[in-house]
């Protein structure tokens, strides 16, 4: 991104109206890159917005993603956090909105209707990290197998613990 | 005058010319490893090195198996090259099945061997778990030179078999 991009971004964000400005935490800029972090009870809110809004319009949701900041140093106001990574084509600008969950209650707004993308994403998330997403049409284990247990990417899930297979033996409904 | 009870009578003599004796299953073995079809089940990086063990270079038609077939019904060497998750685990399965008899399996690279330097949540640890190997290539990936070796290695295990081999499946864990 160019550096006049840059200051365009960071200029703009005063200029949102106050409703979404109060949903953002915090905002940082790190290798021209920019990360929102917004309230969990507000991410659709602020997504649609940057959605539809003619200044921003970003239309493609690149990734989506989740992180286990579980011993993480420096740390971190929950355990959870949530990522989404927004591009605008037009003006080939990058955005990235955060969310943090809380380990208790590791539960987010579905975005699968703003970006068909978000679908199977969100259900990586939840096979890996156990994010639930409220709304999803079917939020279903989609890389680990059937019977798996837990969720591998978690933290204090063990290195090791390898899950087999155990009454499977098709290749169908795995 | 009668003849010379060693003499070899000239009809003898031609027969030796054009056949040769030999026993039914010494000709069948050497008719079966000089025509290997390999399937490969290529899942990850050790595909690659079997490319470059079909390609001009390495040329596996050297040695007769260069037909490689992509149904497991026209196949009788299965080659298994790469890393295979657990969930993968009932779908090499059912395509060892589809196999006619005679079949034989390569495990290529230590991936397909013992699971590799893989020893997490989801790969299994070597596909001798699901189903009988006969030939078991170490190295990460092994050159074709080695994919070469293993092939030579099961057509020396094939000249030495019966031609009706019976498996015995309860060795298989499940
Ligand atoms: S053995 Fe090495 S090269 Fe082969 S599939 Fe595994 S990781 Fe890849």
């Amino acid at each position: 991104m160019l550096e006049t991009d840059i200051k365009l971004l960071a200029n703009i964000l005063p200029h949102l109206p106050q409703a979404i400005q109060s949903q953002i935490l915090a905002v940082e800029e790190f290798l021209a890159e920019t990360t929102l972090t917004v309230r969990r009870e507000s991410l659709r809110q602020v997504i649609q917005f940057l959605k539809t809004d003619p200044n921003f319009c970003f239309d493609v949701m690149m990734d989506l993603f989740a992180m286990d900041y579980l011993k993480y140093v420096p740390e971190t106001p929950e355990r959870f956090a949530v990522v989404y990574y927004l591009v605008a084509l037009l003006q080939n600008r990058r955005i990235r909105i955060k969310v943090f969950l809380p380990e208790e209650d590791p539960t987010i707004a579905s975005i699968h209707d703003l970006y068909k993308a978000a679908n199977w994403f969100e259900r990586e998330a939840w096979d890996l990290y156990g994010i639930k997403f409220e709304g999803h049409p079917n939020l279903v284990r989609i890389l680990c197998h059937a019977e798996f247990e837990g969720h591998p990417l978690r933290k204090d899930y063990p290195s090791d613990r390898y899950q087999r297979l155990k009454t499977t033996t098709s290749s169908e409904g795995l | 005058m009668s003849e010379h009870p060693l003499t070899v009578s000239n009809e003898e003599a031609d027969l030796k010319n054009v056949a040769f004796t030999t026993r039914l299953e010494d000709f069948i073995n050497w008719g079966r490893k000089n025509s290997l079809w390999p399937l490969p089940f290529g899942t990850a990086c050790c595909a690659i090195e079997y490319m470059a063990t079909v390609g001009s270079h390495y040329d596996i038609s050297r040695f007769g198996a260069e037909v490689v077939r992509f149904s497991p019904r026209q196949a009788d060497c299965l080659l298994v090259l790469g890393t295979v998750v657990e969930k993968m685990g009932p779908i090499l399965k059912q395509i060892y099945d589809q196999m006619l008899e005679p079949k034989w399996v390569i495990a290529v690279g230590v991936c397909a061997s013992s699971g590799g330097f893989y020893r997490a949540y989801h790969v299994m640890q070597g596909i001798d778990n699901i189903i009988p190997v006969d030939v078991y290539v170490p190295g990460c990936p092994p050159t074709p030179e080695g994919i070469i070796y293993g092939m030579l290695k099961l057509q020396e295990k094939i000249t030495k078999g019966g031609i009706v081999r019976v498996r015995d499946r309860h060795k298989i864990a499940r």
